[in-house]
């Protein structure tokens, strides 16, 4: 499988208390575990990302666990306040313990 | 009040190759005809094991999905609750389940008085024509639920 790829939509500047959308997405397969390999006949095994956290300079703002029902190259979109500039990280979980992360930087004004 | 996009922003190509990549899996599907498939009263344990007995309540929570979803491998999804999500009152989580998928667990999401608004939209996998399920979990204790139907044309199943 390709290393997956994050893709971020982050707004780069904000108004101090403004409400901002986030928009992610990350190249996977979100392997659900139901499908069976056309030759053996047996199921291929679950993976997923199954974890992902939304960090704004360091405190987390949002997390979200998924489960196999989460469509390939996962996508989620969340809100968040625009408290100070810095930087928001996004880090998502894979079943086999890697970790993928992005950061964006962002700027607030009064 | 314009808001910029960041270098990173996922271009018009970036949602074009993930729709056809959509289209793609419709053949390697996500689930397999004929396995076990949950049922509601698989759904009601689910929400038990994640909040206890508690009784919940109707209102507040709004799920936005397609009435008919052309393909099952990837249904939009929109949860909004309705909520100050200030530090006293906010949604903590909101609970996703689908009543006839092979489990009933689609996913949970965990709000902060940071949020601002309790809103999520994702992509999810149905296996067929059944009710989705949203509950809520709010900091003072109390649990709202609410479901919708979606007809699935193609499902998550290959037909």
């Amino acid at each position: 499988m390709a290393k997956p790829k994050p893709r971020l939509s982050v707004p780069k500047n904000a108004k101090k208390g403004e409400i901002i959308t986030i928009k992610t997405l990350i190249s996977h397969k979100m392997e659900s575990g139901q499908r069976k390999d056309k030759k053996t006949g047996k199921k291929i095994p679950r993976k997923i990302i199954n974890k992902f956290v939304a960090k704004y300079n360091g405190e987390v703002v949002f997390q979200s666990d998924w489960h196999p029902a989460i469509s390939a190259n996962p996508y989620i979109s969340f809100k968040t306040l625009a408290t100070e500039s810095g930087t928001m990280e996004f880090s998502w979980t894979d079943d086999d313990g890697q970790v993928y992360s992005k950061s964006a930087k962002i700027a607030v004004t009064q | 009040m314009k808001s910029e996009i960041s270098a990173n922003a996922m271009t018009r190509r970036d949602m074009l190759a993930v729709a056809g990549a959509g289209i793609l899996t419709a053949a390697t599907i996500g689930f397999v005809p004929g396995s076990a498939e949950a049922k509601p009263a698989d759904v009601e344990m689910a929400v038990k094991k994640l909040i206890g007995n508690k009784a919940t309540k109707s209102g507040r929570i709004k799920i936005d999905m397609p009435q008919i979803a052309e393909n099952g491998n990837t249904v939009p999804m929109s949860v909004t609750v309705d909520s100050p999500m200030s530090k006293d009152d906010y949604v903590k989580t909101v609970h996703v389940f689908a009543e006839l998928n092979p489990r009933p667990d689609v996913a949970s999401f965990h709000f902060t008085p940071r949020s601002g608004v309790a809103y999520v939209s994702t992509r999810m996998r149905m296996a067929k024509t059944q009710n989705i399920v949203a509950v809520a979990e709010m900091s003072n204790g109390d649990v709202y639920m609410a479901k919708t139907e979606v007809k699935v044309t193609i499902g998550g199943c290959g037909g």
